[in-house]
């Protein structure tokens, strides 16, 4: 058995309303509101980035009920790694305690980062290599002033311990698939500041081909169907494809919508999709499935089934995380100031 | 020297990611000479109307491109003139067969638009505008928008007159399904569709799409062996300012009058005889100052008509107006548009437009603009004679 043992979440307190960088923009904040579904994002404090971002989440993961020197891995998926070389994920674990023994390694790939760290750490685990991996997905998402991603791009991180204990395992991973291909569809060259995409070639040919495609493989290879499932939970790139793809695939609005945090914090790019299965676990009771499917441009989408065990509501007795709880709104010229563009 | 279509087709229009300029233009032309009973070998000359591939594709050899790609190696040319470079590669083919040069020539518009960033297109359609527009930073929703405003002050010309148009032509596109889109409409949808440039809405501005059209003209003597062909009876060509502050009024565009005036002094027909039409609505109030350029309504006229639905099929008295969906729903790749509009009032005038087919329609018009109206490109045809007169 493998599965998710703890988690942990973190979104920085501060947002800007999408109306605020529209009345900068001198667009209509009702249409952007409709057109993209996102109220509100989450905007990084001066001081973090994707390191303090993942190492929050990280310690709200760990808590102080798992030793971290019992990790044997630790991978984080972020496309806004502060080091080009120079790892993320050893900042991470010195921060933790984790001590030296421990296996070690940063991931790219686009949005979907962190759900490729939890493929992998299942990998590692079922091959007997480690008894726990920490996987983690953080982000500072980047955009150019005035480019659409303004309105969605936000910041958070979100961290698993998975582990191979029947005893402390509170949703078991029961399968997973990935679909990927390569369609340019968003990308930044290294050393570029900001993103570049391809406007509507992200929808249809890029996200929706992807995450159906998965979707479609893993039910497939599990024969089950939408309404096997309690909840979905999907990347979010803003408030409606993900809206868009559950429907299409058969979910009610009752499975979808504990897992959509969107319309308050934005995209966290490569935390978007582990953000909203944290907020599924908050909730969940045991024995409930939940299907979960991950987007990263460039494009691939990994697809997985979890399964909530026995253990989860005393896991979440002592659990501390306080998601999207607290909040402080900022105006545009210190949303400059805090994503380091002015 | 009389010239006739045979063969004309087009492929899908729309957001064509996953299929290539080459490949759209095989499957063009593949369809027109099928259509003709030719081969490629047996083609003169082929003509090729396109706008950006150079700035976006950056490919400036298109003649020679395509004609690779077809297997032809007879003279091939590149015509552009911006969003009218279709109807100018149609005129220039038309030109070459009736001079006696040619006896089969091969005409392809073909844009693909979508591969690129919607500011890289943006900035490439600008190339059609004059030095201060593009200095000043303007694009064609606002040139068009500026248009749009002079025709409201004039005429008092409403924002529910403009969305009419897209009503309509969503209608049609419905009924095409070679069309970008396929859904209705209503104003009220029009009016609360975000801004674009006030008082041009989303849904008052015809879309970036990809697709290619080809048509083939061929002499008389060809045209006579050949299967039903539909002749061409009149065309023009004019000019005027690259900018609107050239022109002497902007509630009209003087190159698509003067362009009509000498197609229909050539087809020695008027407006009240073309009974089906497709003409260029690149945005709505492009159609709405068409309808009048072209002599179907007086100056300030055509907006009501819109609203009583005088040019929807099933609803048209005397005429029909874009019964493909025209730009705004059919979809505009800018250089395909021409030859697209060519196409279907063929296809019209031949009888075989299946659901969209206007009844008993013998004479057609198509009414190309490049620019905001620097360069118009008008064509009458007429569909196989004694098939009845037409009510106009």
């Amino acid at each position: 058995m493998i599965g998710i043992v703890s988690y942990g979440a973190y979104v920085p307190k501060y947002r800007i309303k999408t109306e605020e960088i529209a009345r900068v923009w001198k667009k209509d904040p009702a249409e952007i509101r409709n057109s993209l579904g996102i109220v509100e994002k989450a905007v990084a404090s001066w001081d973090e980035d994707a390191v303090t971002l993942g190492l929050e989440a990280a310690i709200r993961c760990l808590g102080t009920r798992f030793r971290p020197d019992n990790i044997g891995a630790i991978l984080v998926g972020s496309e806004t790694h502060p080091y080009a070389v120079n790892p993320t994920s050893t900042i991470i674990g010195e921060f933790l305690g984790i001590g030296h023994h421990y296996f070690a390694a940063d991931l790219e790939f686009a949005c979907k980062a962190g759900t490729a760290a939890i493929e992998l750490i299942a990998g590692l685990i079922k091959s007997g290599q480690v008894n726990y991996g920490l996987a983690v997905g953080t982000d500072v998402a980047q955009s150019r002033p005035h480019d659409v991603l303004e309105y969605t791009s936000g910041a958070g991180a979100a961290a698993f311990l998975l582990g191979n204990s029947s005893q402390e395992i509170i949703a078991e991973l029961v399968a997973f698939t990935s679909y990927s291909s390569d369609t340019p569809d968003f990308w930044r060259r290294d050393g570029i500041r900001f993103p570049s995409h391809s406007g509507r070639f992200s929808g249809e040919p890029a996200y929706f081909t992807h995450v159906l495609g998965a979707a479609n493989l893993l039910f497939k290879k599990t024969k089950t169907k939408p309404a096997d499932f309690d909840y979905c939970v999907f990347h979010m790139p803003n408030g409606k494809f993900p809206v868009a793809v559950a429907s299409r695939l058969g979910f009610t609005k009752e499975q979808f919508l504990p897992s959509f945090v969107a319309p308050q914090i934005g995209n966290p790019y490569s935390a978007s999709t582990l953000i909203g299965l944290a907020s599924v676990l908050k909730q969940a009771k045991p024995d409930q499935k939940i299907f979960m499917v991950s987007y990263g441009s460039g494009a691939g989408s990994d697809a997985f089934i979890w399964k909530t065990t026995k253990h989860i509501e005393k896991y979440r007795k002592h659990e501390s995380n306080q998601l999207l709880s607290q909040k402080e709104y900022i105006d545009y010229p210190r949303y400059l100031k805090q994503t380091k563009t002015i | 020297m009389k010239v006739a279509v045979l063969g004309a087709a087009t492929t899908q229009f729309g957001e064509l990611w996953d299929i290539s300029p080459r490949a759209l233009v095989r499957e063009a032309v593949s369809e027109a000479l099928l259509a003709s009973n030719l081969r490629i070998t047996d083609i003169d000359a082929l003509y090729v109307g396109n706008m950006l591939s150079g700035i976006l594709g950056g490919q400036e050899n298109l003649g020679a491109f395509f004609a690779e790609e077809l297997g032809f190696a007879g003279p091939a040319f590149k015509i552009e003139g911006a969003c009218a470079s279709g109807g100018l590669a149609f005129y220039n083919g038309a030109v070459a067969v009736r001079s006696g040069m040619f006896e089969r020539v091969l005409v392809v518009g073909v844009e693909k638009m979508t591969d690129h960033k919607p500011e890289d297109v943006a900035l490439g359609l600008m190339g059609a505008g004059s030095d201060v527009e593009r200095q000043a930073g303007i694009t064609f929703p606002g040139l068009y928008a500026i248009l749009a405003r002079a025709h409201m002050e004039k005429y008092g010309t409403t924002e529910e007159e403009l969305a009419a148009v897209a009503v309509k032509n969503h209608f049609h596109a419905v009924l095409n399904s070679k069309a970008h889109f396929n859904n209705l409409i209503t104003i009220a949808k029009v009016l609360a569709s975000p801004k674009i440039a006030d008082p041009l809405k989303l849904l008052d501005c015809s879309p970036i799409s990809d697709g290619a059209a080809a048509a083939v003209i061929v002499s008389e003597a060809v045209a006579q062996k050949g299967q039903t062909p539909v002749w061409l009876i009149g065309a023009g060509v004019a000019s005027d300012s690259l900018g609107l502050a050239g022109r002497k009024e902007i509630t009209s565009l003087s190159a698509a009058k003067r362009a009509a005036k000498l197609a229909y002094k050539a087809a020695r027909v008027g407006p009240r005889d073309i009974e089906v039409a497709e003409v260029h609505d690149c945005f709505t109030i492009a159609e709405l100052i068409a309808l009048e350029d072209l002599g179907f309504y007086e100056p300030g006229k055509a907006g009501k008509a819109l609203l009583r639905e005088e040019l929807t099929l099933g609803k048209a008295q005397h005429l029909v107006v874009n019964p493909s969906g025209g730009l705004k729903a059919c979809g505009h790749p800018v250089g395909a548009t021409g030859v697209k509009q060519v196409v279907e009032i063929v296809s019209q005038l031949r009888g075989t437009s299946g659901k969209r087919q206007v009844e008993k329609t013998r004479i057609g018009l198509t009414h190309n603009v490049g620019g905001s109206g620097a360069v118009a490109a008008v064509h009458i045809f007429q569909g196989k004679a004694g098939s009845g007169k037409g009510k106009g």
